[in-house]
């Protein structure tokens, strides 16, 4: 079978031009959602029968979260297919998910704190889900550190491919063992809150703030690529042309 | 190594290698005691920042001693590849013709017969130093050991992607602890029930599976490394 036409389409001045006219095509309904989901989790929604207005933080809590997991595997995959294919452009994409993610992840940290301070009492327990985001934050600045340490940018990419699918593979098993742990030191204190259900008028602005904050991440990222592939390609005279055009 | 070898001899290849590093080792006893009296310094200092009452310490024991052994073997970890790489034998064992994974393999299993190996047999001695009662010892040692190997298995993956880095050392640990969380978590526990007399089987099966999912896919990720490094 013939791939170039593959090849073709990951070519770094084709990604950066599609990137740049795709940007807004995400940015835009990323915002529009955000306010409308922010519009509906903070004045629509009715305050919980427990936690009272602290549960809305839930509506930035939830999506940092679940997109601090799928950025990684994002990352892994793009990895995985910059090693394989040794296709640069995947390579320069999964470096440009390692920020966003690290900083999502630190979102999620943040927001489960403040959450945790009416909730708990205190900043900080040893809740499962907190621990395992504390852990893919580490694998995140491994990652990264990885990465700065290399100075030479393809081989940079090909290490940091092999740990992003390395840590793709022991993320379940960290989740698991961290369930596992909590399981057994689990402190009576700790207050389970996740429930069955959510009423409608409380979980449609949550789906649409996910699917908003996971449309603002698909913009940043192109940003993000575009800015990565112009540092790489910097001596390239496809770019002189782009640029001077 | 200049007997030059058809493919077909594996087993040989693989046992001449853990020879060679075995070898290579005892004539530096010095470097292999290293690790050892680190983890027993670290240890050291529990009692003289917590408390000297044994009461006490025998409830930190298991995390005591996990995170000085983890602490030793990443320590010890920084010498697997480094020293080879540097002078070319790497790059031998990968134009060699044999596969560079079992060859790296036989190197990570070496390395655990030098330092994972010994920390868990000095580590029921160190245990009594924490108060722990003699019957929890076996299974102490039982869980260190499989413990160790899994940690040797994935920190060769980790020593491999370092080997082209700047500061390699500082990044080793920090690619490395994420990923043995769970080890420490098992072991930790294992050892716990051991200590308090009660059955320890269950993270003990959980260790095994970590050991052998380790041993499955660990080599060939660390033979990728490596690679990459030597490029």
């Amino acid at each position: 079978m013939d791939w170039t036409w593959f090849h073709r389409l990951a070519s770094p001045p084709h990604v950066y031009r599609i990137a740049g006219t795709l940007t807004p095509w995400f940015a835009w309904p990323a915002g529009l959602l955000i306010v409308a989901a922010l519009y509906g989790g903070l004045v629509l929604a009715p305050p919980d029968y427990q936690q009272g207005d602290g549960f809305r933080i839930i509506y930035v809590h939830a999506p940092t979260a679940w997109l601090s997991v799928m950025i990684y595997t994002t990352m892994a995959v793009a990895a995985a297919i910059g090693l394989i294919w040794r296709m640069k452009v995947a390579h320069a994409a999964a470096a440009s998910c390692a920020g966003i993610g690290a900083w999502f992840t630190a979102a999620s940290l943040v927001t489960g704190m403040l959450w945790g301070k009416p909730m708990w009492g205190t900043y900080w327990v040893w809740d499962p889900r907190l621990t395992a985001q504390l852990i893919l934050l580490f694998l995140y600045l491994g990652y990264m550190g990885l990465r700065a340490g290399i100075e030479d940018t393809a081989r940079a990419d090909r290490a940091s491919a092999v740990l992003a699918i390395v840590g793709v593979v022991n993320v379940p098993i960290i989740r698991f063992s961290v369930d596992w742990w909590n399981s057994i030191h689990q402190a009576p204190s700790v207050m389970k809150m996740d429930r069955p259900s959510m009423p409608a008028d409380m979980l449609v602005p949550l789906l649409l703030m996910l699917l908003g904050f996971t449309l603002y991440f698909f913009a940043v990222l192109l940003v993000r690529l575009r800015a990565e592939i112009l540092r790489r390609e910097r001596s390239a005279s496809w770019l002189r042309e782009a640029l001077s055009a | 190594m200049n007997r030059s070898l058809p493919p077909s001899s594996w087993p040989v290849a693989g046992r001449l290698v853990l020879e060679r590093d075995l070898r290579l080792a005892f004539r530096r006893p010095g470097q292999l005691l290293q690790p050892l009296a680190f983890f027993a310094v670290i240890t050291l200092l529990f009692p003289l920042a917590l408390t000297p009452e044994l009461e006490r310490l025998r409830e930190v024991a298991p995390g005591v001693l996990w995170i000085s052994a983890l602490l030793s073997s990443l320590l010890a970890l920084d010498f697997l590849f480094r020293d080879d790489a540097q002078d070319g034998t790497l790059e031998q064992f990968a134009l060699s013709g044999q596969s560079l994974t079992l060859l790296l393999f036989a190197k990570t299993v070496a390395h655990w017969l030098l330092t994972g190996l010994p920390l868990a047999v000095m580590a029921p001695l160190l245990g009594v130093a924490l108060g722990v009662p003699l019957q929890a010892l076996p299974g102490i040692l039982a869980a260190l050991a499989l413990g160790t190997a899994t940690l040797s298995l994935v920190g060769a993956i980790g020593a491999g992607l370092t080997l082209g880095a700047r500061r390699g050392g500082v990044l080793l640990s920090l690619l490395t602890l994420p990923l043995a969380v769970p080890i420490l978590i098992f072991g930790a526990r294992a050892t716990e029930l051991a200590i308090k007399g009660a059955g320890y089987a269950g993270p003990m099966y959980l260790l095994a599976a970590l050991a052998v999912l380790g041993l499955t896919l660990a080599p060939l990720a660390a033979a990728a490394a490596v690679r990459i490094g030597l490029e």
